[in-house]
């Protein structure tokens, strides 16, 4: 044995020409299997396609550059994920009796949905009453959040919140503080959906105002809790957005780091420092029902972020190399036939997020194809995660795919096809650039229609849609109820009242500032955070944002 | 003389943006031989009915992912007013099924769920529009 590597490499090409003859004798040829990000998938993987070269480089240990087996040295052994169940319905009032039921039952943060109406920026007196409450919870004022989060300790519960664009809610929450006695110093969270250029290209769930204004006011946000907020997270660059509105995992792994990049070069041309700014961005993805995909497409996503920190921001402290994130099953792989089967959909999904090595993780209730989740379905969501972690014991071993064949020469050509979208993207001039052209836009689009085509032609299965149909009718699944009448008519009067009865001048006062703010180069979130404390309501703290920085249009492309 | 294509508004009103729905049905039946016309999310009812009036549309189609099809009973009834009333509307998306029985009853033509195929929603969509035609041609204009 003089030449212990070259007999080794001859003796597996024979082996897997052998293996591929048996094969062929059983099995005929294999049928050519592609994943959702046109990866072709072979029926076996051995050495000779990740024979392991390069292992610090390349993988590296836990909690070291370049981060593929995950962000923290101990990861879920030493701390699980977060279970952050997302919830909003109705007035605030109902908000804060589900999130009080899911504390007690495991939760250990907590989010805040708002209702569509505060998305759009309107306060409840400017849209269809029918549709208040009906997604979300409906939240105005301070007065409003004051009420959400009755008992509910700021100072030891970490709260996201879906809050884009101008950052309200967040500004309620730290009015809210103040009021308790809280120190701002103490408020933990993440403001999730402060990644504009997601609403633009995906989900347009976002204050209407243009994109220009919305690019300036994530850096202004940003700016201000490097100041004043040193446990909160400004920005969550959101890939979920775009995977549910038909990216492939590549693309939307791809596009979500490039959203970053941009981002990150805005606060760099602001004069901050990336190792100020860095530790605290953080990332929100979806996870599809393509299992080993999603494993891969985490673990490619967290070494290009480590290297185009260090490389291309010039990030010099390790944390700021990072990829934080956060996970959400796809409720697009959900189906409104044979709804429980969803609960087994939802399992598979969050294993593919935590072998991932996700920091926090939410569950869909198995009904959200009828409504918002009901809290029998809500419950059950919450406990596949508690399964997962302590009966399954998946925490046990800290990147347990690693060193497979497989998911290492998936990761590592995941990895291939992301760094080429992003390289298209940089090519356009960037992410505002490529939004602007319709280039995001149209794969998106053109991704979503080719997934639909296959389930449309057999070639994925969906079970209970088009393969194991069964005549059993889904409307046997109890959607949730829509609000009470009348408590949205008692949410309206309250807005009139705290309206009247608070110190105009000083709303008056600080709306003035804040358009002033917007029309100089002072930082627009502290003109927000002020409004609102001197009572200023969501609506017209959105409209005077609106006059001053112009209405905003989804970036669509058909 | 040749029939004319179908012609299909496809829309979102309300608050909601995701409009993942309503651009994969709008490329379909634009591509089954179609005349779409796509709008953005969010239209203002009457800028639906206006739409529907200026375009001479046959069908509206309303994808609807977080109840904003609570709004089609006005939509129904703003087309009605506006003398549209023979416009065939269908709705697409999350709509619980108390909800559809009741779109249903205010004059819905069809409610499509998550799963629908997009041949069945352009086979609905094309004898929903040979019916406007035939309602139309039976009112003197």
């Amino acid at each position: 044995m003089n030449q212990p590597i070259r007999p080794l490499a001859e003796e597996l090409a024979e082996g897997e020409a052998r293996w591929a003859r048996a094969f062929a004798a059983s099995a005929g040829a294999p049928a050519r299997i592609t994943n959702r990000s046109g990866v072709e998938i072979k029926p076996l993987y051995t050495p000779r396609d990740w024979a392991g070269h390069g292992y610090p480089e390349a993988l590296g240990f836990p909690g070291e550059f370049p981060f593929t087996r995950g962000i923290y040295a101990s990861m879920h052994r030493g701390r699980a994920w977060t279970q952050r169940q997302l919830v909003g319905l109705g007035v605030p009032e109902d908000y804060n009796a589900r999130l009080k039921d899911l504390l007690a039952h495991g939760a250990t943060a907590i989010s805040l949905i708002p209702c569509n109406s505060v998305f759009r920026g309107y306060d409840a007196d400017e849209v269809d009453a029918e549709l208040l409450g009906t997604c979300g919870t409906v939240v105005n004022t301070v007065e409003d959040m004051e009420r959400a989060l009755e008992g509910v300790p700021l100072e030891r519960i970490s709260c996201a919140m879906n809050d884009p664009s101008p950052f309200t809610l967040l500004a309620m929450l730290l009015a809210v503080a103040r009021r308790r006695g809280v120190p701002w110093s103490r408020i933990a969270g993440t403001s999730n959906q402060s990644d504009c250029i997601s609403h633009f290209v995906a989900n347009h769930m976002f204050f209407r105002i243009a994109l220009a204004g919305a690019r300036r006011i994530v850096v202004d946000h940003i700016a201000f809790a490097n100041r004043e907020l040193p446990g909160w997270n400004p920005l969550s660059v959101v890939g979920q957005h775009m995977q549910q509105a038909g990216a492939t995992p590549a693309q939307a792994m791809a596009f979500t780091l490039s959203s970053a990049l941009q981002y990150a070069e805005d606060c760099i041309a602001r004069g901050m420092d990336p190792d100020a700014f860095l530790p605290r961005f953080t990332f929100f993805f979806d996870i599809s029902i393509s299992f080993f995909e999603e494993v891969a497409k985490f673990r490619a996503g967290r070494r290009i972020w480590a290297r185009l920190c260090r490389d291309r921001l010039g990030a010099r402290d390790p944390r700021s190399w990072r990829f934080k994130f956060h996970a959400q099953t796809s409720g697009v792989d959900l189906t409104r036939q044979q709804p429980l089967n969803n609960v087994a959909r939802v399992t598979a999904q969050a294993i593919a997020g935590i072998f991932g090595g996700l920091q926090s993780l939410h569950t869909d209730s198995y009904d959200e194809v009828f409504s918002t989740p009901t809290g029998e379905a809500a419950r059950i969501a919450v406990a596949t995660q508690n399964i997962l972690r302590e009966e399954a014991h998946l925490v046990d071993v800290i990147d347990p795919l690693g060193g497979s064949y497989y998911v290492e020469a998936l990761t590592d050509e995941m990895e291939r096809r992301i760094e080429a979208l992003i390289a298209r993207v940089d090519a356009a001039g960037g992410m505002y650039a490529a939004v602007g052209q319709g280039l995001v836009q149209g794969m998106i689009g053109e991704s979503a229609r080719n997934f639909q085509e296959a389930v449309e032609s057999g070639r994925q299965t969906v079970v209970g849609v088009n393969a194991y149909r069964s005549d059993e009718d889904p409307g046997a699944c109890r959607p949730l109820e829509y609000p009470d009448r009348l408590q949205i008519a008692a949410q309206l009067a309250r807005l009139a009242q705290f309206k009247a009865r608070r110190a105009q001048a000083a709303v008056a006062n600080a709306l003035g500032e804040l358009a002033r703010a917007a029309q100089g180069r002072e930082n627009v979130f502290a003109g927000v955070v002020a409004a609102i404390e001197a009572g200023a309501t969501h609506g017209e703290v959105c409209a005077t944002l609106r006059r001053e920085l112009g209405f905003g249009q989804p970036l669509t492309v058909v | 003389m040749p029939e004319r294509p179908p012609k299909v508004i496809v829309t979102k009103i309300g608050l909601d943006g995701h409009d993942r729905g309503s651009r994969v049905v709008a490329a379909y039946l634009r591509d089954a031989g179609m005349e779409v016309v796509y709008t953005p999310p969010w239209q203002p009812l009457a800028a639906v009915v206006k739409l529907a009036i200026e375009e001479d549309a046959d069908v509206i189609g309303v994808s609807s992912l977080a109840t904003d099809h609570l709004l089609v009973p006005k939509l129904l009834s703003a087309l009605r007013a506006a003398g549209a009333g023979d416009v065939q509307v269908v709705v697409g998306g999350i709509v619980p099924p108390e909800d559809e029985n009741r779109l249903l009853a205010c004059g819905v033509a069809r409610v499509f769920h998550p799963g629908a195929s997009l041949q069945e929603i352009a086979d609905a969509v094309r004898a929903l529009a040979a019916r406007t035609r035939e309602i139309r041609e039976g009112t003197p204009s």
